[in-house]
Formats: structure tokens, sequence, C-alpha cells
């Protein structure tokens, strides 16, 4: 097993380079995904770099980035909906992209994913919502399968909402259904892609925390898939910072908001331009003012 | 020069599109084998493309009869000869108008719903939410709906031709004042089972398999923003009224050569 260290794929520590602060001990211990070496491309366009990193297990590790960074197809990667054109994806010692279809869904069963809609099924009702999975899954009998469902539902605070339909509610109530239907199975991980956007301040700190005491409470390992810093570093035990389709930051929270790396202190502290232009790249700003009419 | 590479990109992007549409087909023929231990999945189909398409087959199904009636009378009396209206009304219904016609409303009401259905599914992630929980949304959602509008074309179809056939004795009988035994006696005696109805039947069949398979590839396969979703239903309505009128001559060449 490769021995981790904090440093970016650029060689540098969240706080400097490595070579200047010398080798750490293992941040990670246990790794239940491991990822090496990975690149995924999209027509011509390569989305994810040679990336290499380690999720805990048993831990909450978020990956921080910008938009269209990657973020998403790691996890789709992770999850198997996307196959990657080189590199390794190991779940729970399982190769990913090798799986069959078969022992991919038998894997599925053990993960479960938040997407950043929530994605719930439109024409069945809360309570349905989360019993799907178990229904899909296994032959409860209804009276213990209610017991389930009221249990979850009761964990994310909705209990006393399970009648209604998606369209009834709002952003924030509709992801935590969502997360009780995730953990409906128990899984060892839970996916969780952009937990907080769109949410307001409240239901921000309702997800957030939720994340954390399901993750300590069921001893779940967590991926939490954020650009939002400051909520993403306050439930996560370590994170990843990345940055056109690189891990361009990692370490503890606290060391990945005190890094010195120019990528790092953009992203932490939002600035416009930087290593990340603002610019979209493009030809001399003047000359192509003086082209004349047409596009 | 660049007329014969945008034919070889068009041509190769279709072959590719009908490779692709056929093997979902076969992914989803491998997948309905499940759905005999949950054949509630496809009852619910059936009512959401079947019985909430009934109304408008049935007041279809009734003008196309009554206007048949009409016509047929001003040709027929010609020859002195209005008394074959019923076996005229009703052999254009089973053979051709009742496959037909249903074809093309339930491509346009069903078709197209089950399209934006299926497209919106997959713009919201709903699927890709069912795939991260191990359900293949190909048995789970494309599946049920694929044989529901196999099994309710046929039905739908014998309720536009029953229909279309009392529009026709409605506007015979009762407007044009053709002998009622008539109308019914000579359908009785010139409509047979097995060339006219069955052959019917087989027809509507048909386009029940390329309807619905063309209304629920064109949603699976729908680029996953409104745009493409409107796209897509465009196509399914397109693509299916297309299909099933060429269907429909190449069915009844096979079907009715020697009769």
């Amino acid at each position: 097993m490769n021995q981790p260290e904090n440093k970016t794929n650029n060689g540098e520590t969240a706080n400097g380079p490595s070579s200047a602060r010398g080798p750490r001990l293992d941040p990670i211990g246990d790794a239940l995904v491991e990822i090496s070496d990975l690149t995924f491309k999209r027509d011509t366009r390569t989305i994810l770099h040679n990336l290499n990193l380690r999720i805990a297990r048993g831990k909450i590790t978020a990956i921080m980035g910008g938009s269209g960074c990657g973020k998403t197809t790691l996890l789709n990667l992770i999850g198997g909906q996307l196959r990657s054109q080189q590199g390794k994806v190991l779940v729970d010692g399982l190769s990913v992209p090798d799986l069959t279809t078969e022992e991919l869904f038998a894997l599925r069963k053990r993960m479960g994913m938040l997407f950043q809609t929530g994605a719930l099924l439109t024409d069945l009702d809360v309570f349905e919502n989360v019993a799907f999975p178990i229904r899909e899954h296994t032959r409860l009998p209804e009276v213990l399968l209610r017991h389930v469902v009221l249990m979850k539902l009761q964990t994310v605070g909705l209990r006393g909402a399970r009648d209604l339909m998606p369209s009834e509610l709002s952003g924030g109530m509709a992801r935590r259904v969502a997360l009780a239907r995730a953990i409906a199975l128990e899984p060892m991980m839970v996916m969780y892609d952009e937990p907080f956007t769109g949410l307001d301040p409240i239901s921000k700190g309702v997800i957030a925390k939720l994340i954390h005491d399901l993750n300590h409470s069921l001893g779940i390992t967590s991926i939490v898939v954020s650009h939002d810093v400051v909520e993403a570093c306050s439930i996560s035990d370590y994170a990843y910072l990345m940055g056109d389709g690189r891990i361009i930051g990692e370490g503890t929270p606290q060391e990945v908001q005190q890094s010195k790396s120019d990528y790092v202190r953009q992203f932490m502290e939002g600035l416009p331009d930087g290593p990340v232009p603002y610019q979209y790249p493009a030809s001399d700003y003047a000359d192509d003012l003086m082209q004349g009419d047409g596009r | 020069m660049n007329l014969f590479a945008y034919l070889g990109a068009w041509a190769m992007g279709t072959f590719e599109r009908v490779g692709r549409a056929s093997l979902f087909l076969y992914e989803i023929v491998a997948g309905s084998g499940q759905l005999f231990r949950r054949f509630t999945l496809v009852i619910q189909q059936v009512y959401a493309v079947g019985v909430l398409t009934l109304l408008i087959i049935m007041v279809s199904g009734l003008f196309v009869g009554m206007v048949l009636g009409l016509q047929g009378y001003n040709t027929l009396v010609k020859f002195g000869a209005e008394e074959s209206l019923g076996l005229l009304v009703s052999l254009s219904l089973v053979r051709e108008l009742g496959p037909v016609v249903t074809a093309l409303l339930f491509a346009g009401r069903a078709g197209s719903a089950l399209t934006a259905e299926i497209g919106l599914m997959k713009a919201t992630e709903q699927l890709a939410g069912m795939e991260m929980m191990a359900v293949n949304p190909v048995t789970r959602v494309i599946a049920p709906r694929f044989l529901a509008g196999v099994i309710a074309m046929p039905l739908l179809a014998a309720m536009f031709s029953a229909v279309g056939v009392l529009g026709g004795h409605l506007v015979s009988v009762g407007l044009l004042g053709v002998d009622a035994g008539s109308f019914w006696s000579q359908m009785q005696s010139g409509v047979d089972f097995y060339d006219d109805i069955l052959n019917g039947v087989i027809k509507s069949a048909v386009f029940g398999v390329v309807v619905s398979w063309i209304a629920v590839f064109e949603g699976y396969d729908a680029v996953p923003t409104s745009e493409g979703v409107s796209r897509a239903t465009n196509r399914t309505v397109v693509y299916s009224s297309l299909a099933v009128l060429g269907l429909d001559f190449v069915l009844t060449a096979l079907m009715f050569k020697g009769v």
C-alpha cells in the first residue's frame, strides 16, 4: 500500500514543499477508497490528470474545488458510473473499472449517494422514496419495512413529511429525504455531491450536522464533494483540494486553510484571479476589438 | 468534398444510433423476464399509456367512422351499392385505419409523454440515482413502459375500430337511411377473422413495438437538458409516424397480397 504524503501532485504539501518538512506519518490510515494514477478523458478533453488520493475508512473526507474541476466526475468514477481510461480505482479492495455489472451492483448496495438535485423519484411520495431501495433489494415484511423507513425519516427529522410528494418539499427537505434514502440499506460509504449547494444557512447547517452525526453514529465512510469551504471544512477529518483535474492541496482542514500555495489560497479566499485565471483563454483583446464585424 | 464528408458523418452517426437502439431493445427484452414477477409495474404503465389514451382514441374513432360513412355513401350510392356501406366502413377500419390512425395518435399522445418522462428522469438524475442504488433503470423503468405500449396498442386499435363502426352505423343508418340489417349482414359476411381482423391485430402489435421502442429509446438517449428533451420528444413523434406509415405499406403488401 502506498504511504501517502501530505503533498500535492505538484510536489508541494498544503503548507509548502514536502522536502522542507520531511516525511509525515500516514494521516489517513486504513483506506476504503484508493485512487492511483487516474486519468479520465471525455472526447479529447482531459478531465482528470494522473490523480492520486485515498479516502480513510470511517472518516469524513472533503473533496473541494471550483466548478468544473472534475469533482463530480471523480465521484462517478468511484461509483462506477464512468470508467477510467487509465489508473486504478479501488473501493474496499475491489477494482471498480474491472467489475462486471452484477459485481458493480453488489458493490453499490453497500454505497449510498446523495445527488446535488436529490434525485428523488417524482412519482413516489417521501415514504415510498425511502422505501424504494429496501423494496428493490430485500423482502422485508411490510410492518418491518415501515419501521425501517420511519426510523430513517426520524433521523433526518422528516417523519412527519412522509406523505408529501417531492414537488411539495423545499430544497433542504428534498436533500434530507435523499439522505434518508441513501442510508436506507445502511451502506459502508456515502458519497455526497455538492450537498450544500443552493441551501439557506439553516438548511446547510442541518445537512452538515446530519453528515457528521450519521458518519459517527453509523460508522460509515463519507466523501463530501463541495465548493463550500466553510461547511466542508467544518465537518471533515481530511480534505483534498482539486483544480483543473488535479489534486492541488491536501491535509487536515486546518492545514489546507493555512496553506501558502497560490492555488489553495485563491480557492480558500475566493480570489477572482490567480493561478486559475479570470479570463477564459482568448486572443489579444485589442486585436479582437479591431477585427471589425462578425464574431 | 465537404458534402461527402457531411454525408459520411451523417451515415456513420445514423448507423451508430440504430446500433445503440438495437442493443437497447435487446436489453429491454432481456430484462422483461423479471417483470412477470412484478407485473403490477406493467399494469400501472398500461393505465398510463393505454387507459389515459382511450378518450382521444374513441373520439377519433367515432369521427373517422362517421366520415367513412358519409364518404362511402356518396360513392356507393352512384352504383346502387349503398347496402355495402357496413362492409366498406368495417374493412377500412380493421385493415387499415384502425391500426394506423391509432398508432399515429398513440405516438402523439403516449409516445411523446413516455419520451418526455424518461428524458426528464434522466435530466433530474433519477435514472442515475437508481443505478447508484443498484437498481437497473432499464428493467425497472424502461421495460414496463415498453411492454405496456406493446400491450395497449392492439387494444386501443380494437377500440378505435369498434367505435368507428358504431360511428359509421350512426351516420349510415341513422342519418342516410341505409337499412340496418344490410349494414350488419354485409359486414358479417364480408369481414374474415383471419385475413382482416387478425392481420389488423398483428399490424397494431408491430406498430406497438416500434412506437414504444422509439419512444423509450429517444427518452433514454436524450441530451439531459430542456432543449435535449424537447428535441427527443419531437423526434419520437416524427420517427414513429414515419415508421408506422412505412411499415404499414410493407405489412399490407405482405398480408393482403393474395386476398
